[in-house]
């Protein structure tokens, strides 16, 4: 293999996307076109869904069947749980998180989301703005995922009509600033025929815009993440009892903002000792500077007694500390939210407790209307909180960074996580 | 600030690495379940990256099912060696003679499923509480729901319909006495990023991978290696053929390939043109539509 193809796929980024949407939607079908044409289904799953086509007695090969893992969900026809699928292009890996689109499921579309940098979001040409488009649309918005992608299915039953395209844009725009999107673009598509999806729609000449796989390609994801605010949560101490390494201390980690240089003045929380950073290292590299994602290890040049749980922080940049916080959640459990109820609280490698202070609203998540009088928290709501931690927490607000500005609560007696919560 | 990216396969290995170091931190008795194959010669790589310069603070564990290529366990004991890490091993043929198992009989006969009860008996023998695997979300339809953690009863069984959501990274490992966690660090990457890993990392894999001559025969359109574990049918003929391993299993369920691949950058160019999954080569997914799903909640790996 020639040395500039083993260049090429290093150089590949990753997009993680989320797509929310009933079988009706034609979500399968959109799936099942990019995994296609991108080469990712194989001979053998496309035999195999054939078959149990065949046996359901299904005239066409029914694409849903490649995306429905789970028993339950090919007997009922229906997708449950958030599936993880892959394909690649030579420019991108992509991991879809493909979740279920209907209301009872808005906990699924939340964990998909929340490691998503773009969401694609169906719209039937024939129905036009509906409340699901509204409910993915705030969901989306909620969790900050940077790129929407509305993508107008189904021209095909519409005459590839550029009007209805166009009055359906305009809905969606009106409803536009109640979400916190910076970045929404419209597609015209048939998922069925390929219009649009990878290959330029031939049926639509007045849409001069980029498919749907050349915006997956290039949609520019290098600010997605906070560079700004450094910030390095310690996981785990890495103490090795040799010889060699006899007085090495490192604090291993993976960086949730910003980057870290060798001689940084960083501060270390919550004792809020200063120091600097002495090394960054990499296996068996020393790193002169490292930034979000990357998990490094890091010495410092004092000895200071730090453990899971704290953070080193630039001196100069430090997150907000309180132990009394506003946050956006959705509730996970059948068992209702308890108000002043104790549950446990992980906030990234901090383990501590919190009790429920207060229940300001909860969202309607179909019509986006606050709901002051209703108190009553179950699976699926979203609601505004404010809750007390046992601990001080060292936060961004969600907006600022996904990964220091989110917990989850968990039921204290049956381990289970019942909450995702978003700080404001 | 200029552009900060990171290649996609730099990107999945940080993933990795934060799972593991979160096992090591969130649980007391974990053990990375070591079969051999190059999914799990990758996972003790990522594991040496995480914990270095202090050595994998878990052992290897080696469910053993008596029907290995003998390079395998070759392989496992130098590998287990040079990562100066603990390596135990576990024999279904010791879950066969105290009768925890009977071995099946017949023409398909396999040790697949039975691994599951030695797995399980090893997990509670230990007091395991977290068993690290080398499970992708691609390689079936029933893991792509997996999660990253995934929480087992005290019968060691999955609940498909009752897991724990899973967000951002943040990862709930809490559980009550005799439950355990198996745990997945290379769930997002797919048969080519690990093989695109191996080449960017030069991660030693076993000669089996890479093209040689073997005699094998053909059951159900699928190439077997001639081995004595494994019964042939008077129709079957043996051939010597040019064939390699794609994934490296229990010898009696995992087929060859036919191939001319003898680099790694072959084996990429290979399963780049490639219409076969990479588990299509293995008969104990074909044994139902929810094959996979079923050993799954009963506690297979």
């Amino acid at each position: 293999m020639a040395e500039e193809k083993k260049r090429g796929y290093l150089d590949m980024e990753l997009l993680r996307f989320t797509t929310a949407g009933s079988v009706d939607d034609g979500k399968s079908t959109l799936i099942g076109r990019l995994l296609y044409d991108s080469k990712a289904i194989f001979q053998d799953q496309l035999d195999a869904m054939e078959e149990s086509s065949k046996r359901k007695g299904e005239e066409h090969i029914n694409l849903a069947l490649l995306t429905d893992g789970l028993r339950a969900e090919r007997e009922q026809g229906i997708t449950i749980d958030v599936a993880y699928r892959y394909f690649a292009t030579p420019k991108r890996k992509f991991i879809i998180a493909d979740t279920p689109g209907h209301v009872q499921y808005t906990r699924n579309m939340v964990t998909g989301a929340s490691t998503a940098n773009l969401a694609i979001i169906l719209v039937d040409a024939r129905h036009g703005v509906i409340e699901q488009t509204l409910r993915h649309s705030y969901i989306s918005s909620l969790l900050q995922i940077p790129h929407i992608v509305v993508c107008i299915n189904k021209m095909d039953l519409v005459e590839y009509n550029e009007e209805i395209y166009e009055t359906i844009k305009q809905n969606f725009m009106d409803f536009a600033p109640k979400f916190d999107v910076q970045d929404i673009r419209f597609i015209p598509i048939s998922a069925l025929n390929g219009d649009n999806v990878v290959n330029r729609s031939k049926n639509m000449p007045w849409y001069d815009g980029a498919t749907l796989m050349y915006t997956l390609e290039n949609v520019y994801i290098g600010s997605d993440q906070n560079h700004f605010d450094p910030r390095f949560p310690v996981q785990y101490v890495i103490r090795p009892q040799s010889d060699e390494f006899h007085d090495y201390r490192g604090y291993a980690g993976k960086i949730e903002g910003g980057i870290f240089n060798v001689g940084d003045e960083v501060k270390i929380l919550p004792k809020g000792l200063n120091t600097k950073i002495k090394s960054i290292d990499f296996y068996k590299e020393s790193l002169r500077t490292a930034a979000k994602p990357q998990s490094v290890t890091i010495t410092l040049e004092n000895d200071i007694d730090i453990s899971r749980g704290d953070m080193i922080v630039k001196a100069n940049n430090v997150p907000l500390i309180s132990q009394d916080i506003d946050m956006m959640i959705c509730w996970f459990n059948e068992k209702p939210m308890q108000n002043n109820g104790k549950y446990g609280l992980k906030h990234t490698s901090r383990d501590i407790r919190c009790v429920i202070k207060e229940i300001s609203y909860k969202v309607n998540v179909n019509t986006l209307e606050r709901d002051y009088e209703d108190k009553n928290v179950q699976m699926n709501d979203i609601a505004r909180i404010s809750i007390k931690s046992t601990a001080p927490i060292f936060y961004d607000s969600y907006r600022k960074n996904r990964n220091t500005g989110s917990v989850i609560l968990i039921d204290e007696g049956t381990n289970e996580t019942v909450a995702a919560g978003m700080i404001i | 600030m200029g552009k900060i990216i990171m290649n996609h396969l730099r990107e999945l290995e940080s993933e990795s690495m934060h799972v593991i170091r979160e096992v090591a931190a969130q649980f007391e008795r974990p053990a990375l379940l070591f079969s051999g194959g190059k999914d799990s010669i990758v996972m003790v790589h990522l594991a040496k990256k995480a914990f270095h310069p202090a050595k994998i603070p878990f052992p290897l564990l080696h469910i053993d099912t008596g029907h290995n290529f003998q390079e395998t366990l070759d392989f496992r004991d130098k590998l287990a060696k040079d990562a100066g890490a603990e390596l135990l091993i576990r024999y279904v043929q010791d879950s066969i003679d105290n009768g925890r198992v009977v071995e099946e009989k017949g023409i398909n006969a396999s040790r697949n499923v039975l691994q599951t009860v030695t797995l399980l008996d090893a997990i509670e023998e230990l007091k395991l509480d977290a068993a690290l695997g080398g499970g992708r979300r691609d390689e079936e339809k029933a893991r792509a729901k997996e999660r990253f953690f995934s929480h087992r009863d005290e019968f060691g069984q999955w609940d498909p319909k009752n897991q724990r959501p899973e967000l951002w990274s943040t990862y709930n490992g809490r559980k009550r006495i005799g439950e355990h966690f198996r745990v997945f660090p290379i769930s997002n990457w797919t048969e080519m990023d690990v093989w695109q890993y191996i080449l960017m990392e030069n991660i030693e894999i076993p000669s089996l991978y890479f093209t040689h001559r073997r005699k094998v025969f053909t059951r159900d359109g699928v190439w077997m290696a001639v081995d004595p574990c494994l019964q042939m049918k008077e129709s079957e003929e043996i051939i010597e053929m040019d064939v390699r391993c794609r994934t490296i299993g229990d010898i009696t369920c995992t087929g060859v390939t036919l191939s001319k691949a003898t680099t790694l950058e072959d084996i990429i160019e290979e399963i780049a043109a490639t219409r076969i999954t990479e588990r299509g080569g293995r008969a104990d997914d074909k044994r139902s539509e929810a094959a996979m799903e079923d050993r799954k909640k009963e506690g297979y790996f």
